[in-house]
């Protein structure tokens, strides 16, 4: 029996057995707000209750790691007194619900996590998916919340004045009611400089600092913690408004604040608000935290502390002061015409006590919250999976055709559409921007450069989720050694359906599994990150999507990209053509494209000659032999030759082949482990190569204006490369189009 | 060369704009906080890109009204060099010390690349080391950086020689492809695209060098 009727506790997701915990921890009945406090801090989405008894078995360390997970972002050394802050974070289901907002306060939030640790954002990527936009009855659906979210993280980022450096954008129609939304932050911090989410030092003063508190976003949290159905659409009050001048302001104010030495700790109140940072950095700091909410600045007036406690209003941040200086904080606030209250102060009985109007209304032990949150170890089986082990009989009538209709599909085609709405040059730190394997940005402070990548594929995951996971991670790694730099961390984002079902935690289980036996083989710990569960509407799952941010470090500043430069340079394929067979030619962007069909496996990854893949390209790269350098991966050796191709220059190549495998198979599958370089030096290229003992045969030369492809002097495809280059280039704009071609029948 | 680059709340090129005068020109900058009344011993004033204040009313709507502003303008008034890049150059049409107005891209987006500029006079301070007819490589980032104003003020700034700039491919629809003017008294320089960007070899071209080195060379000449 509880003083709640059952559906007040539905309504807050709370099942009986959680609220007999709660029972057991306060020793009494919760109030209304205290009940509204768990239920946030026991969602999903803050307690991770159904996927942090796996993600434990993750690799967290390295030498490089300075701070792994639990606080608010991961950070790593890059040596010369300098460090990065960086992480991953989900906004699917506000980006559903109203695109431009929830795109925006998803860029916002994972911004705030980085200069909350004391370091300045520098760079931004996003990966974006969404249903196809040319999808017969969700197209129309689909194109509104693609150019939604797209001008929402615009909107965001550029005013707050950080670029977006790269991201991926992908489309299936699993997320045709549940788009994903992932955003990467990465910071730069003086090793000195860096703060931590804890309050400490009984009696020190709780600063809260910027916008007011309003009713928006109460229970986002929550919110994200459900599957879609229907009713869904009408939580749009649950979505926050962003503000990314307010956001600069407090990124500015804040780092000014921080060097007056007056601020112990600091935290951001993401999702669930003030409940969270009020007990999560008591919690870290093994203090307690009393606050009165009369004292926080607020919106409108008539404001409950249930509301209050559970607003997610953004652009937010709580701090703990030395007592005594809190005029030296309260001064820089003021300077930046921003908002600044004392509302409580630190405590030494681990609790959160939250007075309003002087009456306690709640008083909870911090670990209630945090280490007592429920923790299920839910059962899983075998993965979901409804597709055929066997795919359809295919005999290509044109390659040639088959190439063009790749290049211009939404996944494979040029995402410039994007990417320019994106200030990508803001700070003048980006050297290699978007659309290339990895983004590099300078670090001016040192003289190097960070490089950084995301990666998922839904498909290979839905087809295997622990070898997609593995392979994401290789890719991710190769993406990062094409341009140079060594992968050293990662942050992931586990985007899956509904845990309570076993065959969708198995994904997940298999997932991370997976991506942790891949992130111990390539040596880049997981530092943080976010998981995204319920991604479903209407009882359809998204395909399981993890992905995955990785950074890499470079001693240079000068980076090598993927586009031709020169006629007459031999092409090397490090790494060599690769096993191939059509059971694991399913999952292609062949398969997709061209096929319709998805069948079978991933392809095969040796993660030990993968590794080496990428020590050797890393020192071709290093020794400046490479003058364009890119991977092989959606669409295979084909697509890859024809990116290189899309050069200001016009370059082209001819390549003659000797292979065993069928056409299809040759230019189209997608084994790993490859890349593309093309030398003036091949045969220091090749020695390289076998001295790390990978294959490195030379497949061809560059060529002005033609891109041809043979195979044991039988031509497979031949085409000027602007006519490709047309094509790929202005794909995404013609699929924005609205199409008027479903002619309605009249009966 | 000493510059003051003015920093509104909300300014987001203001690093770059100092970093690109001090660490690739080798000349002297600082900040000039936007309540401060006075630009101080400074040579020229940049005033950089960014959302002002947030720019939600009209992107410059509200710097107009800043202490510094006031100051900049008696500064320009008393013949001071003064460069607007990009929200730079709104608040400069905005505060009165350039004609015209930015409005909305034509294609409603932001845009975010790299733009050939072709040099339409070299008479300026901030293109005396160009050559006419020149085109320089510049990024442009904005959502408003379309150029209108009316036909006659147009008239009168071809007359008097005051495009300095204009795209080779209009990218935003600007009247007469204009991307950059001058005041009459050819001292005060409003352009969208961003020299501040295109500063130094890794970011892929130094042709903004040009517009900041000019100024150099034009006050070294004035003294």
């Amino acid at each position: 029996m509880s003083a709640f009727p059952a559906e007040v506790l539905q309504a807050h997701r709370i099942t009986p057995d959680e609220y007999q915990v709660i029972l057991k921890e306060l020793g009494r009945e919760p109030s209304f707000t205290e009940l509204g406090i768990f239920s946030v801090m026991w969602s999903e989405h803050c307690s991770y209750k159904s996927s942090r008894i796996h993600l434990k078995k993750l690799p967290t360390r390295s030498k490089l790691v300075v701070q792994g997970p639990g606080e608010n972002a991961g950070i790593i050394d890059i040596g010369q007194g300098y460090a990065i802050a960086f992480k991953i974070e989900s906004h699917n289901h506000p980006s559903f619900i109203e695109p431009f907002q929830g795109a925006a306060t998803g860029v916002g939030g994972i911004l705030r996590d980085i200069f909350t640790m004391g370091a300045r954002p520098i760079a931004v990527l996003d990966a974006i998916r969404f249903g196809p936009l040319d999808d017969g009855t969700s197209g129309p659906r689909n194109r509104r919340i693609f150019e939604g979210v797209v001008s929402g993280i615009a909107h965001y980022g550029n005013c707050f004045g950080v670029p977006t450096v790269g991201g991926e954008c992908a489309f299936e129609a699993s997320y045709n009611g549940n788009p994903l939304v992932n955003v990467f932050a990465l910071g730069v911090v003086h090793k000195d400089d860096i703060f931590y989410a804890k309050a400490a030092g009984v009696g020190n003063p709780v600063i809260y600092v910027g916008s007011r508190t309003g009713r928006d976003g109460v229970h986002g949290a929550t919110m994200a913690s459900a599957e879609f159905t229907e009713e869904s659409k009408q939580k749009r009050p649950t979505v926050q408004v962003g503000d990314p001048f307010m956001e600069k302001l407090l990124l500015e104010a804040c780092i000014e604040a921080m060097k007056t030495g007056a601020v112990v700790g600091i935290q951001d109140m993401g999702a669930a608000g003030l409940t969270c940072s009020t007990c999560e950095m008591g919690g870290r700091g093994g203090t307690g935290l009393e606050i009165e909410l009369d004292l926080v600045p607020q919106r409108e007036t008539g404001l409950s502390s249930y509301e209050i406690m559970l607003s997610e209003s953004q652009e937010r941040m709580l701090l703990v002061a030395e007592k005594g200086r809190e005029e030296e904080v309260f001064r820089v606030f003021r300077k930046w015409g921003l908002e600044a209250a004392t509302i409580g102060v630190v405590t030494g009985d681990n609790r959160m006590r939250v007075k309003h109007h002087g009456e306690v209304v709640a008083d909870i032990p911090n670990p209630a919250l945090t280490d007592a949150a429920p923790m299920y170890d839910r059962p899983h089986t075998k993965p979901m999976r409804k597709v055929p082990m066997n795919g359809p009989e295919f005999a290509s009538r044109d390659l040639g055709a088959d190439l063009r209709a790749i290049l211009s599909s939404g996944d494979v085609c040029s995402k410039r559409y994007i990417w320019e709405q994106y200030d990508h040059m803001v700070r003048t730190n980006t050297t290699l921007g978007p659309g290339a394997d990895a983004a590099i940005v300078r670090i001016k402070e040192t003289g190097t450069s960070v490089a950084m990548t995301l990666d998922g594929n839904g498909r290979y995951c839905l087809l295997d989720p622990r070898e997609g996971a593995k392979l994401m991670v290789a890719e991710c790694c190769r993406n990062l050694s094409t341009v140079g730099a060594m992968p050293v961390a990662a942050t992931n984002n586990l985007n899956f359906g509904n845990p309570e079902r076993p065959e969708i935690m198995a994904q997940l289980v298999e997932a991370i599994e997976g991506m942790s036996e891949a992130c111990v083989h390539f040596e880049t710990p997981i530092t943080g990150g976010n998981v995204s569960l319920y991604n479903e509407t209407l009882g359809e799952a998204i395909f399981p999507t993890p992905v995955l941010g990785v950074v890499g470090l470079l001693p240079t500043q000068a980076p090598v990209s993927m586009r031709f430069k020169n006629a007459g340079r031999a092409v090397v394929l490090i790494g060599g053509i690769g096993p191939a067979e059509e059971v694991r030619f399913g999952g292609t962007q062949y398969a997709k494209q061209v096929l319709k069909a998805l069948w079978g496996l991933p392809p095969a990854l040796d993660m030990n000659y993968e590794k080496r893949v990428q020590a050797a390209i890393r020192q071709v790269v290093a020794e400046g032999l490479a003058e364009s350098s890119h991977d092989l991966s959606d669409g295979g050796l084909a697509v890859a030759l024809a990116e290189c191709s899309f050069s200001p220059g016009n370059i082209g190549a001819r390549m003659d082949l000797d292979s065993d495998l069928r056409p299809e198979l040759l230019l189209f599958h997608e084994g790993p482990s490859r890349v593309l370089v093309s030398t003036a030096n091949a045969a220091r290229v090749q020695a390289i190569c076998s001295a790390h003992e990978v294959a490195a045969p030379v497949i061809g030369a560059t060529v002005s204006g033609s891109l041809t492809i043979a195979n044991r002097g039988a031509v497979l495809i031949d085409s000027p490369v602007s006519a490709l280059h047309h094509l790929w280039e202005g794909a995404l704009e013609r699929l924005l189009q609205p199409v008027n071609t479903h002619v309605r029948q009249v009966s | 060369m000493k510059v003051g680059v003015v920093v509104f709340p909300g300014s987001n090129c203001d690093h770059d704009a100092w970093y690109a005068v001090s660490h690739n020109l080798g000349q002297q900058a600082e900040f000039l906080w936007h309540d401060s009344d006075r630009v101080g011993d400074v040579d020229a004033v940049i005033v950089p890109g960014g959302f002002s204040y947030g720019d939600y009313l009209r992107c410059g709507a509200i710097a107009k009204f800043s202490p510094i502003l006031k100051a900049v303008k008696k500064f320009a008034a008393d013949g001071g060099l003064v460069a607007g890049f990009c929200n730079g150059f709104q608040i400069l049409t905005e505060s009165g010390l350039l004609p015209g107005a930015l409005v909305r891209n034509r294609g409603l987006k932001f845009i975010c690349k790299p733009v050939g500029l072709r040099v339409e006079t070299t008479r300026t301070p901030f293109t005396a080391m160009a050559v006419k007819g020149q085109t320089l490589t510049i990024p442009i980032a904005h959502g408003e950086g379309c150029y209108v104003a009316d036909d006659r003020t147009l008239d009168e700034l071809e007359a008097e020689d005051r495009v300095v700039f204009r795209y080779a491919e209009n990218p935003n629809g600007s009247k007469r492809d204009i991307a950059g003017i001058c005041n009459a008294g050819r001292n005060v320089l409003g352009m969208m695209p961003h020299p501040e960007r295109a500063a130094d070899p890794l970011m892929g071209s130094t042709d903004g060098l040009v517009v900041l080195g000019s100024m150099v060379q034009s006050l070294a000449v004035a003294r």
